[in-house]
């Protein structure tokens, strides 16, 4: 069987793409997109039900819309898309050819299938049972079907990117370990293999129970096996989208890691680790000790914390060092100040970066603490805390990325370039004040997915003050921005991708290459490289120090004062 | 005989020698990361978990 071997050079940034790969790149981020489409909809149909003086929906369509949402977003537009960036890390920065492209395609369009079936259950009206789909509620067979479809697609593709590594180094297409970013996608896809086993584990019996071949789904044990897959499933992002973060630092201010080898045991970290923190959503369950959950949240968690916060230092600090070394040397900030604030690819990703770990790191860590989560258990504060995570940390990472993507791999003009100078802040700062007064709601003990939060009508209705009430308007209006941010971006991406003008390149053609691209290794130089005369005090990323003594301050304050909170309403003296 | 200066470089010599540090080893070696990767969240949050689980007296 002939191998395709025809690859391209992008003329403007001298990435390499293998033919079969750029196309599956392609269909994989249009797929998420659309999915992002469908959900974004569905996003501002729950938003406008949650805000109390509009309570758009019914119960039913409701509960209909939310799960779709949920699903759309959290699984099918995040998945697609780290599929294409795992194809785009091991095929084009490794320059080597995608491992079985037709097995890729099946992979492909089984989670297609997956995705529409899932969503044809759920849209037929009888499936409305979330994201979580907890047992003893039932959803139609073909919505556990499409689950598992999908997962199956998923989990093939990340074999055919394991494939890839394989490829690449069988035809010695690079030298030496494999680049800072596709070890971040070997992390992802590493998390992605252990979520969709346990979601194979759990869905394929759940599916038997709903075909009625299975008699009985015990609820806890469901619980606890299904949060290795539907919390995992956001740990892949993590991956994922700290992988983006360190591409688009390299991207746009050619920064490289402060220390390459910190940053990949952070990632180490993260493979041994980061899945544990799925035992945060059993902390309030009955039945399991302890120990297993302190374990889990805690000692392993923490590892895992400390992981992101080493990359959260590291990506700013080598944009500050690569700001300084080009001149912007003055005080602590003027690197911060000068950066390209204009460009969505960078504003984006910083956004996206501070937001992750000011919003969604230290929410997490106070949620994950046995005793503290009881103060905000299945209240709004848990969606609150994973919009800050998946949503400013990694569809804002993801959406910073296509900026670069298209031009680049798509050979298109960006369409409505002032409006995508604006498009991260909207999107961003909208979900970040989204996320703020959702935990602040959920602080109060306002409940999670419940389409009525004064329980109107109910035999023992409970009266919020008004201030969370305030607090859900708030957050409404946050989301209507965050919505109206999510458009922009649709309508740039899909108007620039289907509509823009084409860029040209004279004498484009692709290039055959029988065996690897690597050049010879060239010899390294021994002479130690300093950073010159950067930085102040002797600190070569004085600014970023700032911020993380800053971010250290915070984390400390938010949760000595969520301890203080527990005393009061669980008196103890 | 000419001979190519990059070959005949000592230091090319002295890099081909070194031993590969054990943590580089293990990171370049995505098999064994993705083994330590599944087993240790199997072991640590599903097996313990399902045993716990499993040990819960039934009511009568």
């Amino acid at each position: 069987m002939a191998v395709n071997r025809n690859f391209r050079t992008c003329p403007s940034t001298g990435l390499v793409y293998h033919e079969p790969a750029e196309k599956l790149i392609r269909w994989n981020a249009v797929a998420g997109v659309v999915s992002l489409l469908v959900g974004g909809v569905l996003a501002l149909l729950v938003t406008l039900t949650r805000w109390p003086a509009v309570k758009l929906l019914p119960p039913d369509w409701f509960y209909l819309a939310l799960t779709a949402h949920g699903l759309d977003m959290l699984v099918f537009w995040i998945i697609f898309f780290e599929i294409a960036v795992l194809y785009f890390a091991a095929s084009t920065l490794l320059k080597c050819r995608l491992a079985t492209p037709k097995v890729a395609w099946a992979a492909f369009w089984l989670m297609i299938v997956g995705a529409l079936m899932n969503n044809f259950a759920v849209f037929k009206g009888d499936s409305s049972v979330m994201f979580t789909s907890y047992v003893p509620m039932g959803a139609h067979p073909l919505f556990y079907l499409g689950l598992i479809l999908f997962a199956v697609g998923a989990l093939i593709a990340v074999f055919v990117f394991f494939g890839t590594l394989v490829v690449g180094k069988a035809e010695k297409t690079y030298n030496g370990s494999v680049p800072l970013v596709t070890f971040g996608a070997i992390t992802a896809a590493i998390i992605a293999t252990f979520t969709i086993a346990a979601g194979a584990i759990i869905l394929i019996p759940t599916f038997l129970w709903s075909v009625g071949l299975v008699s009985h789904i015990d609820s806890l044990m469901y619980r606890t096996v299904w949060w290795g897959f539907g919390h995992s499933s956001q740990q892949i992002n993590v991956a994922a989208h700290v992988s983006v973060w360190y591409a688009i630092a390299a991207i746009v201010f050619g920064a490289k890691p402060m220390s390459e080898k910190v940053s990949r045991m952070a990632f180490v970290l993260y493979i041994l680790f980061l899945q544990l923190a799925s035992a945060h959503h059993l902390l309030a369950d009955p039945g399991l000790t302890s120990n297993w959950k302190i374990f889990n949240t805690s000692y392993a968690m923490y590892l895992a914390v400390l992981a992101s916060m080493v990359h959260g230092l590291t990506v700013p600090g080598a944009i500050e060092v690569a700001q300084r070394e080009k001149g912007f040397n003055k005080g602590f900030f003027e690197w911060l100040r000068k950066a390209p604030w204009g460009n969505p690819c960078f504003s984006g990703m910083f956004i996206s970066l501070v937001g992750f770990g000011f919003l969604g790191g230290i929410s997490g860590v106070m949620m994950g603490t046995e005793q503290l989560n009881l103060i905000i258990h299945n209240t709004i504060y848990v969606p609150g805390h994973f919009h800050a995570t998946v949503v400013v940390g990694t569809t804002l990472a993801f959406m910073a990325l296509t900026y670069f993507l298209i031009p680049t791999l798509f050979r298109r003009e960006l369409m409505f370039p002032g409006m995508a100078k604006w498009q991260p802040y909207v999107y961003g700062l909208g979900m970040c004040a989204f996320s703020v007064f959702m935990m602040g709601a959920g602080t109060l003990g306002v409940p999670r997915r419940h389409w009525d939060m004064a329980f109107s009508g109910a035999i023992l209705p409970h009266e919020f003050p008004g201030t969370a009430y305030l607090m859900m308007g708030i957050m409404a209006v946050s989301g209507i921005a965050a919505v109206v941010g999510g458009a922009m971006y649709l309508l740039i991406t899909v108007g620039s991708v289907f509509f823009g003008r084409k860029i040209e390149t004279p004498g484009f053609k692709r290039v055959p290459v029988r065996e690897g691209m690597a050049p010879p290794p060239a010899p390294v130089a021994v002479a130690p490289a300093g950073h010159g005369a950067i930085g102040l005090g002797g600190f070569v990323a004085p600014g970023t120090f700032v911020l993380a003594m800053i971010f250290l301050v915070s984390f400390v304050l938010y949760y000595f004062v969520n301890w203080k909170y527990l005393s009061t309403v669980w008196p103890m003296n | 005989m000419s001979q190519d200066p990059a070959q005949a470089a000592p230091a090319d010599d002295d890099v081909g020698d070194e031993p590969v540090p054990m943590m580089q080893q293990l990171c370049d070696n995505p098999f064994l990361l993705l083994f330590l990767g599944v087993a240790m969240p199997t072991v640590l949050y599903i097996v313990w978990g399902v045993m716990e689980i499993v040990g819960i007296p039934i009511s009568k």
